[in-house]
């Protein structure tokens, strides 16, 4: 297939990656990347990036998770080195070493996860790291009153007393936004600062980005959330696949154009129509509640049914119970109420290795936290997950030479690139980590494979190779709970689908006759789904 | 196999560089306090390999190797069992009152003795289990405690059972019978020294170690959960369970280091002046050995090759705790070379690999055609 069919639909572009954009703004431009190339390896992260941040205006950069977004901001950020290409800030090209030479430029950096010291005050968090002194004692005077000054000035309304523990996360963020220009950024990147505020707090951050944007600061603006994207950006680029597509005006599009652009039509969309669905129930789930330690429902009263041979995809934006359901499914979280079945026995109180045991197969959303054991070589990988079952063990001996050989197969059959089985699982490129995982939980013809997000992080050969291998598997009678952020994975790999919001299922979808645009709105509870 | 060859020049280099290291630090410390380094090095090398030092030198290195094995258990479920010094001590003075009350034929007298000092080793250690596996209490705060009570506590018990060493002032719990004795052996031509028979039980707890934890499941699901505790929960593994099965282990082993100076020493009897403090070698020795069995074997031979070895220069007018600076230095510089090393090997592996997967591969390796 080809990986770079133009866009067919009608957005009014500004410039696309292939003619870099025009450079008549060139006296305005606080930051102007060209060309970057970062390679990770065996995947290239970020290919041919391009385009312009101007002086005053708030940059949106967004693109799916995996699309290359925040290997670019290190790039920016000065944690990472770009392999080819360069970095203009105010028409000169810089070349960052480490953050502290994009700080020096006037990049500052607000991290998705604060960091701030808890057990400090505000002042002393600002000041962390580049204490004013006088006389060699420090000066928190001057401190005060510069965080004073700056709070005033952008309407930051941060107050330097307060211990950071006793402050909310608007707050919190707010104090991020604070230390980085008490460094003196002129141009703030902010990585999915709306990811832990709620909505009333998103639009007192959207209100302070303005406030800056007029004092004439730059933002460049990390998300996936388009909707708040075009409340609040003047351009936005559009990053796919590790290189940017397109750079455009929040006026002229809709976010349905925008999820087309972020997502490409060049997928391809796996139109497996043809059921294989059975009568027979595999995995039931009936009113399944998971609780946070505090007592708040995470998942709350799920109910569903997966049939041999059946795909049941699970949308929803990311967070709203996806991890926690899959969880509970694998037995390592607690049920706080509800039963799940598998071929009419009841796993509920199974422990994980025994509902593995019976057949269940598990692709991790965080592979690195749950898949792999980095350090190990890759037979030993093959291992986990599977170390009660043969070709892996005899009795409570490891067998090494069946799960060496095993390895091996899986390698051949999923095209997993590495010189041999005995490299570490760390030495491979996250796409070829991934195929191991999948070729390894569907080893031993699982009954049942619970699969989140099993094609992220992969290339597009693999991932149609990936589709291929579980359409293969669903016609041998395989129930596949899907968990996916790829709406047209969802949608086309999918016998059904449950919209999951806030821990609850809202709305049941049919893949044959909806559209991505459907199911995104149904995924933030704007509803229109078919039922 | 050039993998393996590579992992294996890694793992041997880093140790290498850590005692060199040290060796100069100790060098620079012997000239900064106006000492001949040639000499005292000579002197140590001249007295450490005579005959009847060498004995001594494997007596204590059987010692410090069981320590390390039962700290190496832990560290290899990312657990630190710093109580290895309580729970041995414990295990020598529980083992040495039982075994001084009965009287059994041979064989099954040291067996009783033996099985006792583990059973104990291992509840000792428990507690600290239990109190991780259902509290949450960190394993380091618990068995340091622990250490401290099992100092009072058996300084309490000895009271109780005290039984006076003739001759001097010292207490000590009431000799073992001559069936408890654990036969030496002539293992050194040379010498009337005799080396603790327990030897050979040292180096098959090292190769049920190596097989164990290198072949079975249970192995696997140990070191899985030392890997990453988080992949281990989501492959099945109970790790509550695996807390508690591997320091009940390394208690158990713990318990067997008291055990050839109380069954292979002359006295039989567990008093004042047992050696105490073994626990702390122990982690120093599986720190530099790697928790490797050999590599934790060459090291206790190499920390005991000091101490005992050391004793000469106090005679030529210097201190022998510059062997104890030697030591820790070793074991600093150790932690951070072993660090560097490790880094360097995953880095150099990425690299290596996508050099090797380019080659192969001359086109982009992004984009695969369907």
């Amino acid at each position: 297939m080809s990986a770079t069919r133009p866009i067919s639909r009608k957005v009014p572009v500004i410039a696309t990656t292939s003619a870099p954009p025009p450079v008549t703004a060139q006296t305005d431009a606080a930051v102007e990347l060209r060309g970057i190339t970062k390679r990770f390896p065996g995947v290239v992260a970020n290919r041919d990036i391009n385009f312009v941040v101007r002086r005053g205006q708030v940059h949106a950069v967004v693109g799916e998770n995996g699309a290359g977004k925040s290997t670019l901001m290190k790039i920016l950020y000065g944690m990472q080195r770009p392999d080819e290409g360069s970095i203009s800030v105010d028409g000169k090209e810089v070349s960052f070493h480490t953050p502290g030479d994009a700080i020096d430029a006037g990049i500052g950096m607000v991290h998705q996860h604060f960091m701030l010291a808890d057990n400090l005050t505000v002042l002393e968090n600002v000041v962390l790291g580049s204490e004013p002194t006088k006389a060699g004692m420090l000066d928190f005077g001057t401190a005060r009153q510069r965080i004073k000054e700056i709070s005033d000035a952008y309407g930051l309304d941060v107050s330097p007393d307060p211990l950071v523990e006793d402050l909310g996360v608007g707050d919190r963020q707010r104090v991020e936004i604070l230390k980085v220009l008490y460094r003196g950024a002129k141009v703030l990147i902010l990585d999915e600062p709306t990811a832990v505020l709620v909505p009333q707090e998103v639009d007192e951050l959207f209100d302070n980005l303005r406030e800056l944007k007029k004092e004439g600061l730059t933002v460049i603006f990390i998300s996936h959330k388009l909707d708040e994207v075009l409340a609040v950006a003047d351009e936005i680029t559009v990053i796919r696949r590790g290189t940017t597509v397109a750079t455009v005006e929040p006026a002229g599009v809709t976010a349905r154009q925008l999820a087309e652009l972020m997502v490409g039509s060049e997928l391809p969309t796996p139109e497996t129509r043809e059921s294989t669905v059975t009568d027979q129930m595999v995995l039931e789930g009936k009113g399944l509640t998971v609780r946070s330690v505090e007592g708040r429902a995470l998942i709350e009263d799920l109910s569903f049914r997966i049939h041999r041979g059946e795909v049941l995809g699970i949308a929803g934006v990311e967070g709203n119970g996806q991890a926690e359901l899959v969880e509970a499914i694998m037995g390592m979280r607690p049920l706080a109420a509800g039963t799940i079945g598998l071929l009419g026995e009841d796993l509920s109180t199974w422990p994980t290795r025994r509902r593995r045991e019976h057949g269940i197969g598990y692709i991790p959303e965080d592979r690195h936290r749950h898949g792999m054991l980095l350090e190990s070589p890759l037979w030993e990988n093959r291992i986990l997950g599977h170390q009660t079952e043969a070709p892996n063990v005899k009795g409570p001996w490891i067998d090494r030479s069946g799960a060496r050989k095993d390895t091996q197969r899986i390698i051949d059959q999923y095209d997993v690139r590495t010189p041999g089985i005995d490299v570490l699982a760390s030495s491979l490129s996250g796409g070829n980590q991934q195929k191991l995982i999948v070729g390894r939980e569907m080893s031993g013809e699982p009954k049942v494979l619970i699969a989140s997000h099993p094609t992220r992080g992969v290339d597009v050969g693999a991932q149609a190779a990936i589709w291929d291998h579980i359409r293969a598997a669903r016609r041998l009678g395989l129930a596949v709970l899907l968990i996916s952020a790829d709406l047209d994975e969802l949608i086309g790999l999918s016998d059904s689908i449950k919209v999951i919001l806030r821990g609850r299922f809202v709305a049941d979808v049919d893949p044959s006759d909806v559209t991505p645009e459907a199911l995104g709105s149904a995924m933030t509870g704007a509803g229109g789904a078919t039922s | 196999m050039t993998i393996d060859l590579r992992r294996i020049a890694l793992a041997v280099i880093a140790p290498l560089l850590a005692i060199v290291f040290s060796l100069v630090v100790t060098a620079l410390v012997l000239v900064a306090t106006g000492d001949p380094v040639w000499s005292t090095a000579k002197a140590v090398l001249d007295y450490g390999t005579k005959p009847n030092v060498l004995a001594l030198t494997l007596n204590q290195g059987t010692v410090y190797y069981l320590s390390a094995l039962a700290v190496a258990i832990g560290f290899r479920m990312n657990l630190f069992n710093i109580g290895v010094d309580g729970q041995y001590r414990l295990a020598a003075f529980t083992a040495a009152v039982v075994g001084s009350s009965i009287s059994l034929p041979k064989p099954l007298h040291i067996l009783v003795i033996v099985v006792t000092a583990m059973l104990v080793g291992a509840m000792w250690a428990g507690i600290a289990a239990l109190l991780k596996a259902t509290r949450g209490v960190s394993e380091v705060i618990s068995t340091i405690m622990l250490n401290a009570i099992a100092t009072t506590l058996i300084a309490y018990l000895l009271r109780k059972v005290k039984y006076d060493v003739a001759g001097s002032n010292n207490i000590g719990t009431k000799p073992i019978d001559e069936s408890g004795a654990f036969p030496g052996i002539d293992l050194v031509p040379g010498t009337d020294v005799k080396v603790f028979g327990f030897i050979f039980v040292a180096i098959i707890a090292g190769i049920l170690y190596t097989v164990v934890l290198g072949r079975t499941r249970f192995g696997f699901d140990l070191r899985a959960t030392g890997r990453s505790q988080s992949a281990a929960v989501a492959s099945g593994v109970d790790v509550k369970r695996m807390v508690v099965y591997s320091l009940l282990i390394s208690g158990a082993v713990a318990g067997l280091v008291g055990m050839p100076q109380l069954l292979g020493g002359s006295t039989r009897s567990y008093s004042l002046d047992f050696p105490t403090g073994l626990g702390f070698t122990g982690i120093a020795i599986a720190l530099l050995g790697r928790n490797n069995a050999i590599g934790m074997a060459l090291s206790a031979l190499l920390f005991s090759f000091l101490d005992s070895s050391s004793i000469i220069l106090d005679f030529n007018g210097i201190s022998k705790e510059i062997v104890l600076i030697m030591q820790g230095t070793i074991v600093l510089s150790v932690v951070v070379v072993y660090e560097l090393v490790r880094r360097y090997g995953v880095a150099a592996e990425q690299r290596r690999v996508s050099r090797q997967l380019a080659d192969e591969q001359p086109a982009t390796p992004t984009e695969v055609p369907a």
